[in-house]
């Protein structure tokens, strides 16, 4: 029994947790020492599991960058050229936030494709990371529509150009098609409303991606990192992330730093379609609209049919057939180390889509078409039927041998 | 000669791909190119010049204001002065009439509504980013600004335009703007005509990018920075990593 002239002092609570008012209340501290400090990785990871650090940090980037180049923007169709000549001219460090994040973009989605492939390749998509896989490739859609849609911004003649080939294309499904298209564009052109629709979904979109990576990485830490080998838990065992990985992760950051900065300082002719610096004239069409390297592969899947909405739905299709990447290949085996066949299959892989990227930056007319065509079977072909066929072939081989 | 060589051109181009319509422009040296490229901020001052004194009746620089030119090294007394020299639209009086007022340094430079001596009808381009997306850059504008010639025999000249074998299609709508001594500069450099289309050409190059200089040097800054701090970084993972090998 106690007195009534006991007062309850945090410390008399023999319930709590140990620890500051604080941790008490919101243990930060101890989500931090389990998430990030104590978390056991697996030795063997390897240089390319430091991209998801790479990619957290341009996404960041992306998120600031914008804020301030937002913040001096204007979502209209006779002052967005003039907001962006402003921020180019004028604000004080405009033009360095601006290729901060044009150059950003491309590289995040360079990122995105390596780390893309790097899962195809380990087989990281396998049993218990379904889930991982699935919101890692919700996020590669989203970042697209992300890239899209703020590509139009700046209304340029490719921005224009851009919406009206997007819209194009939506009003190619069969019966909602116009409709779509006049919802997007709002009007029967690209125009004031199309700015203000892609604005709002570009800044939106941005900041729910931010949420998608916090689930995406839960995910990973729940189901906990593969590894190379594809053999689990890894062979060399177990080291916390904090100071063994997150020290891997920093020089992997800095690299990418020191990139990014090569290109938005010294090179930026790489990544800046010079053809944007023209103002959006609606009565001239350019001779040749190509969009961001990032869309040429699936630009070329789109000129690989030859009617427009075939097109769309192969390209859309590339996309979505990696949400099905985990039910298609269902081999125990993980890692492409100990898959001869898909080890080979996945450098055609590799090859289709940087050969569809070569032909989507041509007119894919000729010898490209064929080109476009093949890499585009090939694509199809290596989801749809090399991976459930060698899952099968592997799964009978296991059996044998048990 | 030169129909011979144009047909030898046309004839000699892979079966299939058009044959270019007109010359193709003489790589130029400039000191902007390259990844560590620089303006000599001189040249674009004279060039400058050559803009007021000869392009700005007929072409514009949208978007630009007068104040940006501080950044080609010049004082805002300067850019004051200049700004005056230009008359700005400044609504109508009673009589409808247009009303204009001398320019002021946060004034944006004005695009000539009708240009004398430009037949009606044709486009006269803008020029503030023509250095970056004209089709082959500053080379051809040099080019095309010292290009002008009579047209070879048996070439006929459409009347209103001129013979220019830089130009697309090899006419140009534009007279010849440089003559030679159109402008004085202060600096006592002689006024020739290829000496006006040079710097006229950088300072579109340097007004196309005004920043790149700037660019340059900090990117070269942020580049060592990031260096030291990654061969810092790898020295610590090394020292991390060698408990556990
Ligand atoms: C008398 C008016 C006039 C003056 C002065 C003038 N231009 Fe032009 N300029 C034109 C017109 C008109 C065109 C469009 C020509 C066409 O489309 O055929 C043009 C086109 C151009 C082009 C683009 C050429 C192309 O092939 O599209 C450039 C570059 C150019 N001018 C630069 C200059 C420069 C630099 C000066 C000053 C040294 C200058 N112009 C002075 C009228 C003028
Ligand atoms: C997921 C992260 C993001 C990606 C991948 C992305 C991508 C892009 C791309 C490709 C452009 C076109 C660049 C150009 O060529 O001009 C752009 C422009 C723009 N973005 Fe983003 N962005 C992201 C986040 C944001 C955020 C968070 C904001 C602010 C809320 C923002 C605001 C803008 C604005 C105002 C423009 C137009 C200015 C310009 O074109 O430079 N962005 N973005």
């Amino acid at each position: 029994m106690t007195g009534p002239s006991s007062t309850e002092t945090d410390s008399d609570d023999v319930d709590a947790p140990p620890g500051t008012w604080l941790e008490r209340r919101l243990p930060v501290g101890r989500f931090l020492s389990v998430q990030f400090g104590r978390f056991p990785m697996p030795r063997s990871a390897n240089v390319l599991w430091t991209v998801g650090a790479m990619l957290s940090a341009v996404l960041l980037l992306m998120l600031l960058s914008g804020l301030v180049l937002a913040m001096n923007y204007t979502p209209t169709a006779a002052g967005a050229f003039a907001s962006i000549e402003a921020i180019e001219r004028r604000v004080p460090s405009g033009w360095l936030i601006r290729s901060m994040h044009m150059a950003g973009a491309s590289l995040f989605l360079g990122a995105l494709y390596l780390h893309l492939f790097r899962g195809l390749y380990y087989g990281s998509y396998k049993k218990p990371r379904e889930l991982v896989w699935l919101f890692g490739i919700l996020l590669l859609a989203m970042t697209m529509v992300t890239a899209f849609a703020g590509y139009v911004l700046p209304w340029g003649q490719m921005s224009y150009w851009g919406a009206d080939i997007a819209g194009q294309a939506l009003a190619s499904i069969p019966v909602i098609g116009p409709f779509l298209e006049r919802v997007f564009l709002d009007g029967n052109q690209p125009g004031d409303g199309t700015i203000h629709h892609l604005f709002v979904l570009h800044f939106t979109l941005a900041f729910a991606i931010l949420a998608v990576v916090g689930v995406h990485v839960a995910t990973v830490h729940i189901a906990g990192s593969g590894n190379p080998d594809g053999v689990e838990p890894d062979r060399k065992g177990s080291l916390p992330f904090t100071p063994y990985f997150a020290i891997k992760d920093a020089c992997g950051v800095a690299v990418f730093a020191l990139v990014l900065a090569a290109v938005m300082f010294l090179f930026p002719d790489l990544i800046i379609e010079t053809a944007n610096y023209r103002p959006a004239n609606p009565l001239h069409t350019p001779t040749s609209i190509e969009p961001e390297w990032y869309f040429l592969p699936f630009f070329g899947i789109l000129q690989a049919i030859p009617f427009k909405f075939g097109g769309l739905v192969a390209s859309a299709g590339a996309v979505l057939v990696l949400f099905f990447v985990p039910w298609l290949d269902t081999s125990p085996v993980r890692s492409a180390r100990q898959r001869p066949l898909y080890r080979a299959s996945m450098m055609g892989l590799v090859v289709a889509f940087v050969l569809l990227g070569y032909a989507g930056s041509h007119h894919v007319e000729g010898n490209w078409l064929l080109i476009a065509r093949c890499a585009a079977l090939f694509y199809f072909f290596h989801f749809l039927v090399l991976m459930p066929l060698l899952s099968r072939r592997e799964k009978a081989a296991l059996k044998d041998v048990s | 000669m030169l129909a011979i060589l144009l047909a030898g051109l046309t004839f000699g181009a892979p079966a299939g791909a058009t044959p270019p319509d007109h010359d193709h422009a003489p790589p130029q040296h400039w000191s902007f190119e390259g990844a560590l490229g620089n303006f000599d901020l001189a040249a674009v001052q004279r060039g400058y010049l050559v803009y007021e004194q000869v392009c700005a009746s007929c072409h514009g620089l949208k978007h630009v204001h007068f104040s940006d030119l501080a950044g080609m090294g010049l004082e805002p007394e300067a850019v004051q002065a200049l700004a005056a020299g230009y008359e700005i639209r400044a609504g109508r009086d009673l009589s409808g009439a247009p009303k204009y007022r001398h320019g002021l340094p946060d004034d944006a430079f004005p695009t000539p509504v009708r240009p004398v001596g430009v037949k009606e009808g044709v486009m006269v381009p803008d020029l503030a980013r023509q250095a970056l997306i004209y089709p082959g850059g500053p080379d051809r504008i040099y080019a095309l600004l010292t290009g002008y010639s009579a047209p070879p025999a048996g070439v006929p000249v459409p009347p209103g335009l001129f013979y220019n074998r830089f130009a697309a299609g090899r006419v140009i709508a534009m007279k010849p703007p440089l003559h030679g001594g159109d402008v004085h500069y202060e600096d006592g450099t002689a006024a020739s005509v290829e000496q006006e289309a040079r710097d006229v050409t950088i300072f579109l190059a340097w007004v196309g990018q005004p920043h790149l200089a700037e660019r340059h040097r900090t990117g070269v800054r942020v580049l060592i920075y990031l260096l030291f701090l990654i061969v810092l970084l790898f020295i610590l993972k090394r020292r991390i990593w060698s408990h556990v090998h």
